[in-house]
């Protein structure tokens, strides 16, 4: 149901997507919402269809079936507000390693038509929202891992989305690095509201409070609150939840492959 | 709320914003260019190598008859000198695009199309932000080959930077186009094969097409049809102040064809991207 509320308009709706690579179904009839202010695990193995659905949500992929929706805005059909409210931090590094972290945030600023002097401000802001400030005349490629990242954050966060995709961004992170980034972006979501969809393979990165979205082989098998989502299967926690619920959904893969 | 209000304003936006963004794209480029000294050097050492061994070299084996637009018999090294210009561009148009499919492996493409400016405004951008960079390579070696001797009139500078913009455009929107057919980065050794020696020797850039037609009518049809010899055409006459109206249509043209066809081909509806298998999850 869509809502005229503004408060109650989900950051992120995606409504009975579906999309296949020739024969090959990656996506089937997955629905989601990520409500505002809200920190959303999309747990799923890879292979799930994780990078497909994050493909369509930046429209990189044409959405052949279903909707998707951000703030209300359809992506098709209204990409330029639908994008100008998201926020990505892609799996691959799209920082460039020869010029300064400042240099990269202002090509970021300006593809979302933000003058320098007003990007100047956006960019102590997030640089200090990131605890990156000393860093900003660094050459990206003198930058560790963890660091690279938390300036990804930065950059996603500049032109002030009110929704944030990350996918897997904690890859090839120490175990530091990763509490570090989740701890940061947990809090920009309670702190400034923002709605955050945090896909990840790693179960232990979501926390009682979270919303879970279960993604396995590209088809919801469960969302809400994580309790809920525990809850109704039963299991103890959401690593049992998580084996419940797919080895149940290979089970019935083979049944009806049979 | 104003958060809603916000959201409905936003989308829309200024023309100076789309400057700004297209600045940001130029100026990207332009500093990535500064820290790759590499490419700029090997992009000038290329026609150097051209103008002052192989040029040398054939300067008594081809005779040169007067053709428009030179006045006098001109040495074969001012002969190739507008081909290697245009050879210059030609490595620099497929240059981006090599960046381009580059930039896909890694996130940088993302980032660009996920702006929320229309996408082709974004390519326009990136298409420009090439050509001013090949148009740059141009005149350092035309400034270098004024030592050699190659002394085209003064106003010929000025009269070549408007045919510069359209060559350079027209062989970056071709680097454009092919980026999008190439799948991966490993396939670009077959650009070399397949599309730029062809275009290069097929051409005016070496030798006059008289000569062509006289030893082979087809190659000389080929080469007539090649719109690299249109760049270099455009690009020779200009430098002699003149303009080559048809090369001129012929490089509008088709810089029209294939900036048309790599924006279908970046549309998320239609090209590469709706068709390419991603098997990551």
């Amino acid at each position: 149901m869509k809502s005229f509320d503004p408060a109650q308009i989900p950051a992120l709706e995606v409504d009975r997507v579906s999309h296949r690579y020739g024969a090959r179904v990656a996506l089937d009839a997955v629905s989601l919402t990520v409500r505002q202010s809200s920190f959303t695990v999309l747990l799923g193995l890879n292979g799930a269809g994780k990078s497909t659905l994050f493909s369509l949500i930046t429209r990189l992929y044409a959405i052949r079936s279903g909707h998707i929706r951000i703030f209300g805005h359809d992506v098709a059909s209204e990409p330029g507000a639908a994008l100008s409210q998201l926020g990505v931090v892609f799996q691959s590094r799209a920082l460039d390693i020869d010029i300064s972290v400042r240099q990269n945030l202002m090509y970021h600023a300006a593809l979302h038509g933000i003058g320098s002097r007003r990007a100047d401000e956006l960019i102590a802001q997030v640089l200090d929202r990131v605890a990156m400030t000393d860093r900003s005349l660094d050459r990206v490629g003198n930058l560790s891992i963890g660091q690279m990242r938390r300036i990804e954050i930065a950059r996603a966060l500049l032109h002030m989305p009110r929704l944030l995709l990350l996918d897997e961004p904690t890859v090839g992170l120490d175990i530091k690095a990763r509490a570090d980034i989740l701890d940061h972006v947990r809090r920009l979501s309670t702190e400034q509201g923002i709605g955050v969809l945090w896909a990840t393979h790693l179960i232990d990165e979501a926390k009682a409070g979270d919303d879970v979205v279960v993604l396995h082989k590209g088809t919801v098998l469960a969302q809400g609150a994580l309790d809920d989502v525990v809850g109704q299967a039963g299991a103890g926690d959401l690593g049992g939840t998580f084996n419940r619920l797919t080895a149940a959904a290979d089970r019935r893969e083979v049944e009806s492959a049979a | 709320m104003t958060a809603a209000a916000e959201t409905t304003t936003r989308h829309s936006f200024s023309l100076a914003q789309y400057f700004i963004c297209m600045k940001g794209i130029v100026w990207r480029e332009a500093l990535r260019f500064m820290h790759q000294r590499e490419r700029f050097v090997s992009a000038l050492v290329r026609p150097l190598v051209w103008l002052f061994i192989f040029a040398a070299g054939f300067r008594q084996v081809l005779g040169l008859s007067i053709i428009p637009p030179y006045e006098t018999y001109v040495l074969y090294e001012v002969y190739i000198t507008p081909g290697l210009i245009a050879m210059i561009q030609l490595f620099n148009g497929m240059q981006s695009s090599l960046t381009m499919v580059y930039d896909r492996e890694t996130g940088g493409m993302r980032t660009l199309l996920v702006s929320p400016f229309p996408r082709w405004w974004l390519l326009s951008s990136k298409l420009l932000a090439g050509t001013l960079v090949s148009v740059l390579q141009a005149y350092v070696f035309l400034a270098i080959a004024w030592f050699w001797e190659i002394e085209p009139p003064p106003l010929g500078y000025l009269a070549l930077l408007p045919a510069l913009l359209l060559s350079g455009l027209m062989l970056g929107a071709l680097g454009m186009l092919i980026s999008s057919l190439i799948k991966q980065l490993e396939n670009f050794a077959g650009v070399m094969n397949f599309v730029i020696f062809p275009m290069f020797f097929a051409s005016s850039a070496l030798y006059p097409l008289w000569r062509v037609r006289e030893s082979s009518p087809l190659l000389f049809y080929v080469c007539e049809l090649n719109p690299f010899t249109h760049a270099t055409e455009l690009i020779r006459f200009a430098l002699y102040e003149q303009v080559s109206w048809i090369s001129l249509g012929v490089v509008i043209g088709c810089t029209a064809a294939f900036l048309f066809g790599a924006i279908l081909a970046y549309d998320p509806g239609r090209g590469f991207l709706a068709r390419r298998n991603n098997p990551a999850g």
